[in-house]
């Protein structure tokens, strides 16, 4: 199977889900938005995605394109390190033309997913699931109290909205590469583009985060 | 221009590919800064050969640029910190008195070193083996003129065959992938009516050579092109991956 | 010299019957061919992968044969040829400027100072069209215009446009698209490919070429390698003298271990001083860099007129760009008004050294003249300037630190840019491995082909000729006329590489090895190198006297004494040992130096790359002696370096072409 067995196979993989879950990603923050509007919408919205069975279906996509995001980043990442050999440059240095974050996406994928457990511990681990083991749940606006009421959250948060950014800046423009949809005329506004996405989705998310901290911490 | 330098270089050793390999520091003393990069490297090797050492073992032939045979990792940089320029094109001009010089082989697990700072580059010409080539036997061309190609098209290609194999790509990316080389190639024949009919085949043979030896996988960072000492772009990466695309869908 | 025994042995050059348009296609309807079948049982070894040697292993491998291919290179890529950037030649008439088959003929023939065999330069101009075709087939992005169909220029020594071209880098294109067909062949495991293999020797057995000791220098071991027939394309010997414009790595040991199996030597005195190369600048330079000569298409070669303007440019007191044009004395225009800058170049590397020896030099050295494209940015605008020739303006900025495309000043509402500096240096060698028609030489079974035989340039080769030759003889010449040797070898079988032959010759060389290892002197090899070059250059270099040749042969003998008792090697020769390579070609490149002075003393006339300041007219050009030197001077090798060689001589004749002056002034 090519998907699996050749580089720009595997690579196609990693641009699809990495696409999919931008677009999650997107949808998610807007979703909160409504939240800073008003809270009973919130609500509404997270009962309307509880247990039913498009939210079940959907969270399964969802959780299948993590991982298989996460599995081939690893294998990837492993294969290249191969690839390099045992010896290392004792001097290395970045070329100017080198976005920073494309040579760290491993790392800045590790940072996002460890807020990824946090979050889902935080969030879905107490709406969904115990939704779908049949126990009562709360209305959505609780849990976000519960949450961004602890202080610590909000710094932690945008760490990981940091890193989030950094890695949607490169695998936006990176996955529209990979699956051949550029020139070079295309690159450069490619990178525009996935500067300009990762930028409002991360202003977005992180307005959000204050927001609810204002409100229910302080 | 009738100024010279003196800095410390620190080159890599190692006799041979089973050698561990080490540094070796060496103080350069009064180098004219109009002495290219490589004839600093040979005064070094009259040094060395004066106190009965062994000289310092590395690739270059043409020194002019062209011919691809020189490959050093200097201070960071294959090909040392002057842009679109090999080694050999490297003047000493670019460095400072007092400076501390990190000479390198390039590192990837495909390009295994042989002596000092001499690599096997063996698999690009494998690669180039698998399918870079137009199939039809000598004499057999028809007329130079009878397929028009568009300027754009000629010019394009041109700067992708631009590539003189150097490696300086694969020493660059932090993931030991080959794909500007093979990108390069590949594109060449894409763009070119001649190159057309076998394109499919050829970029999924030439692509298959490239995984099998054991070269990284691209992740766009962009380090290859921006190091090539001929500036083959990037946009060939995405012409490749779409050349690659179309030929696995139409299977 | 050896007046007695010349023409001891009759040279038989095979040259066909017939007029000489219907040479070649008589000789290829009347030679013999060998079978498909048969051709599988034929083994051929193939030594070096330029231009000729890559196009003819990837044609002889197409037609069935087995071939072994070698070079010294990482990568069959990586030959010389790689490094030429004008173009090439073929009489294609695409401008419909008047160029003909016969017109191509005709201007190598006179370029080369009608010192060329005609058959074979007829053959090679006939040809030369299909290598347009084979090369545009291969995908070489050839230049285009806006039409879409191919674009041309012109080069030194001719009147039309006819040179293809890609960038600044058509050597790179087409030997890719030689090394495409070859990579073709390796994949169809039809060719063999030996990379990092050099050849020490030919065996031979029974007096034909049946074999190469080749080392493996990655391991330092000396393998044997047998085959049907040997073919030699390993470049010119223009690194005698240390600085040329030839790859570090080039070097004559494969054709000198044919010369001292008895190969003749052709022509070695014509050794071609390309005009447009960056000076010398140090003692540690290692090598010369060439810019094209393309650009003497749109640059115009100058000195000052006045001394004292010289002078101050010498002092560094001004620069080219403070001297008006009124004051510059742009001489080629002046003395070779018909054909201006592009004359060829051996005139225009002689009028430059005329001038710089008058004392018009114009850098520290004095050895230097400008090349100024200030009129044709003026004209055509920089932009149009940069891109043609802008890879080859960075080039020399990176360099020498001066940028030929910037506005330097500005005298009476003239601008003028940044010059060039350039001087003739060694470049190309025209002399070689004497050949037949059939590209065979003295020996039987032993090919040469490309830079290292000496057949189609006579004294001097023209511009984007040399990739035409190459090309040539790789892909439509040999794999023919090599058929014609092979075909009565169809029930030789395979070889042995088990006999006695090989194993006299792996202990000579084995021996010779262990000999360099053994001086334990004080000098490096390029210490020596170097002091090579200079006696070369300065004594048999571009202007030769009886008296500088007599000096240069007694300086060799020194040299060679010198090499022998004074060399040092580190290391050993187990695995890789470069100083040890170097040596073994550095003892070829001393001889190779005395067979050039040899052969230049013996030439009493000047002709083409070949100048004898005895010879020449009152106003300095060459003055050829047609009477008593009309003729290819072969050289045979007397059993050993310290004796001199035997000349023979092959008389040339001319049936198409009248003899005469050569004139590029009207």
């Amino acid at each position: 199977m090519w998907l699996t067995n050749s580089s720009v196979g595997r690579k196609i993989v990693m641009s699809v889900t990495g696409l999919f879950l931008v677009l999650f990603v997107t949808f998610h923050a807007l979703m909160n938005a409504v939240a800073v509007i008003k809270f009973e919408y919130y609500d509404a919205i997270c009962e309307f995605l509880g247990a039913n069975w498009y939210a079940v279906l959907g969270t399964l996509i969802l959780a299948g394109g993590f991982v298989i995001h996460i599995i081939y980043a690893f294998i990837l990442t492993l294969q290249n390190r191969k690839a390099r050999g045992n010896n290392r440059y004792a001097v290395t240095s970045k070329p100017k033309d080198v976005e920073w974050a494309s040579q760290n996406m491993f790392v800045l994928g590790l940072i996002v997913l460890c807020g990824i457990v946090l979050h889902l511990t935080q969030f879905w681990a107490k709406m969904q699931l115990p939704e779908l083991m049949g126990e009562h749940v709360m209305r959505g606006q609780d849990y976000l109290r519960a949450t961004f009421s602890q202080l610590w959250v909000l710094p932690v948060y945008l760490i990981w909205f940091a890193a989030l950014w950094f890695h949607i800046s490169h695998g936006f423009w990176s996955a529209f590469q990979t699956l051949g949809t550029a020139n070079d005329k295309w690159i450069p506004r490619w990178q525009c583009i996935s500067k300009w996405w990762a930028t409002i989705v991360f202003i977005l998310f992180a307005v959000e985060a204050c927001y609810f901290t204002w409100f229910f911490a302080l | 221009m009738d100024t010279s330098i003196s800095f410390k270089l620190k080159v890599w050793r190692q006799a041979n590919a089973h050698d561990e390999g080490r540094f070796e520091t060496y103080e350069m003393h009064d180098i004219p800064t109009d002495t290219s990069f490589l004839e600093m490297m040979d005064i070094l090797n009259e040094q060395l050969i004066e106190q009965g050492q062994e000289p310092v073992t590395f690739d270059h032939d043409c020194r002019e640029g062209i011919c691809g045979m020189c490959s050093l990792y200097v201070n960071g940089h294959p090909h040392g910190p002057a842009t679109g320029a090999t080694t050999c094109q490297l003047y000493m001009r670019r460095f400072k008195d007092g400076d501390t010089i990190t000479v390198e082989p390039w590192r990837s697990a495909a390009f295994p070193v042989i002596k000092d700072l001499m690599v096997n580059r063996n698999a690009f010409d494998q690669i180039q083996q698998a399918g870079g080539y137009v199939s039809f036997q000598t004499g057999g061309a028809q007329d130079a003129n009878a397929i028009p190609i568009s300027k754009e098209a000629a010019d394009e290609a041109m700067d992708s065959a631009t590539c003189i194999g150097c490696g300086a790509c694969v020493a660059a990316c932090k993931n030991g992938s080959a794909m500007l080389f093979l990108s390069a190639k590949v594109s060449q024949f894409a763009l070119l009516p001649q190159g057309r009919a076998e394109a499919k085949r050829r970029v999924k043979a030439m692509l298959a050579k490239m995984d099998e030896l054991g070269f990284g996988n691209c992740t766009n960072t962009g380090a290859c092109a921006a190091e090539c000492p001929k500036n083959i772009k990037l946009s060939n990466i995405a012409r490749l991956n779409r050349e690659f695309i179309c030929a696995k869908c139409a299977d | 010299m050896e007046e007695n025994k010349m023409n001891a042995q009759p040279i038989d050059s095979k040259i066909p019957e017939g007029p000489i348009a219907e040479k070649w296609t008589n000789y290829k309807a009347h030679q013999k061919l060998v079978n498909p079948a048969n051709k599988r049982r034929l083994d051929i070894i193939v030594v070096g992968t330029g231009l000729a040697g890559a196009s003819a292993a990837a044609t002889l491998g197409e037609m069935g044969f087995n071939v072994l291919n070698f070079c010294i290179q990482d990568s069959p890529r990586r030959a010389h040829s790689i490094a030429a950037q004008g173009g090439i030649n073929a009489a294609k008439n695409y401008q419909n400027d008047g160029d003909s088959v016969y017109r191509l003929f005709y201007d190598t023939v006179k370029g080369g100072d009608y010192r060329a065999r005609e058959a074979n330069v007829y053959r090679l101009a006939e040809v030369s069209n299909n290598i347009i075709d084979q090369c545009v087939a291969q995908g070489v992005p050839f230049a285009r215009e806006y039409g879409g169909l191919l674009a041309n220029r012109s080069f030194g020594g001719a009147q039309v446009s006819r040179t293809f071209y890609a960038k600044g880098q058509t050597g790179q294109q087409l030997l890719l698209g030689a090394y495409s067909s070859l990579n073709r062949m390796i994949h169809a495991g039809k060719v063999k490919s030996y990379n990092r293999y050099e050849m020490h020797d030919v065996v031979i057995i029974d007096g034909r070429a049946r074999g190469i000791i080749a080392k493996n220098l990655v391991t330092g071991k000396l393998e044997r390698f047998a085959a049907h027939a040997v073919v030699i394309a390993t470049g010119g010997y223009g690194n005698t003298y240390f600085l040329s414009t030839n790859a570090m790595g080039c070097n004559c040991s494969a054709a000198m271990a044919c010369y001292r199996h008895g190969a003749y030597f052709a022509n070695p005195a014509y050794v071609q001083i390309h005009p447009t190369c960056i000076p010398v600048h140090g003692d540690k330079q290692s090598k010369l860099t060439l810019m094209s000569e393309s650009l003497r298409n749109d640059g115009r070669i100058w000195v000052p007129k006045n001394i004292e303007d010289a002078k101050k440019l010498q002092a560094g007191q001004i620069k080219g760009s403070d001297i008006p044009e009124e004051e510059r004395d742009y001489y080629l225009e002046r003395r070779y008004p018909a054909f201006g800058n592009l004359v060829p170049r051996d005139v225009a590397s002689r009028a430059a050294k005329e001038r710089c020896d008058k004392g018009f030099g114009v850098n520290n050295t004095g050895k230097a003249v400008f090349l100024d494209f200030s009129e044709a940015i003026n004209r055509l605008g920089i932009d149009v300037i940069r891109q043609r020739y802008g890879n080859l303006f960075d080039m020399y900025e990176e360099i020498t630190d001066v940028n030929p495309g910037e506005l330097a000043n500005e005298i009476n509402g003239v601008k003028y840019y940044n010059p060039m500096m350039i001087y003739p240096a060694i470049h190309y060698t025209m002399g070689g491995i004497w050949v037949d028609y059939e590209l065979q030489t003295s020996i039987k079974g032993l090919f040469a082909i490309g830079e290292c035989n000496f057949s189609d340039h006579g004294a001097n080769r023209l511009g984007a000729s040399a990739l035409m030759q190459g090309l040539a003889d790789g892909y439509f010449v040999l794999p023919y006329t090599i058929q014609n040797y092979l075909s009565d070898q169809i029930t030789v079988p395979h070889f042995s590489t088990d006999t006695p032959e090989f194993d006299a010759a792996e202990k000579k060389v084995q021996a010779n090895l262990d000999h360099l290892m053994s001086i334990h002197g004080k000098r490096s090899v390029d210490s020596i190198h170097k002091e090579l070059g200079n006696v070369m250059w300065d004594y048999v270099g571009m202007a030769r006297t009886k008296e500088s040749l007599e000096t240069a042969l007694k300086k060799l003998k020194e040299l060679r004494k010198e090499f022998e008792t004074n060399l040092f090697i580190p290391g050993t020769q187990e695995g890789m040992n470069i100083e040890l390579d170097k040596a073994f070609r550095l003892r070829d490149f001393i001889t190779m130096g005395e067979l050039i002075a040899y052969d230049a003393l013996n030439r009493h006339e000047s002709c083409g790359g070949h100048f004898r300041e005895e010879h020449q007219t009152e106003e300095g050009e060459a003055k050829r002696d047609d009477e008593n030197f009309f003729y290819v001077a072969c050289w045979k090798y007397n059993g050993d370096d310290e004796t001199a060689p035997t000349l023979i001589k092959e008389p040339l004749h001319y049936e198409a072409i009248k003899v005469q002056t050569r004139n590029y002034k009207s």
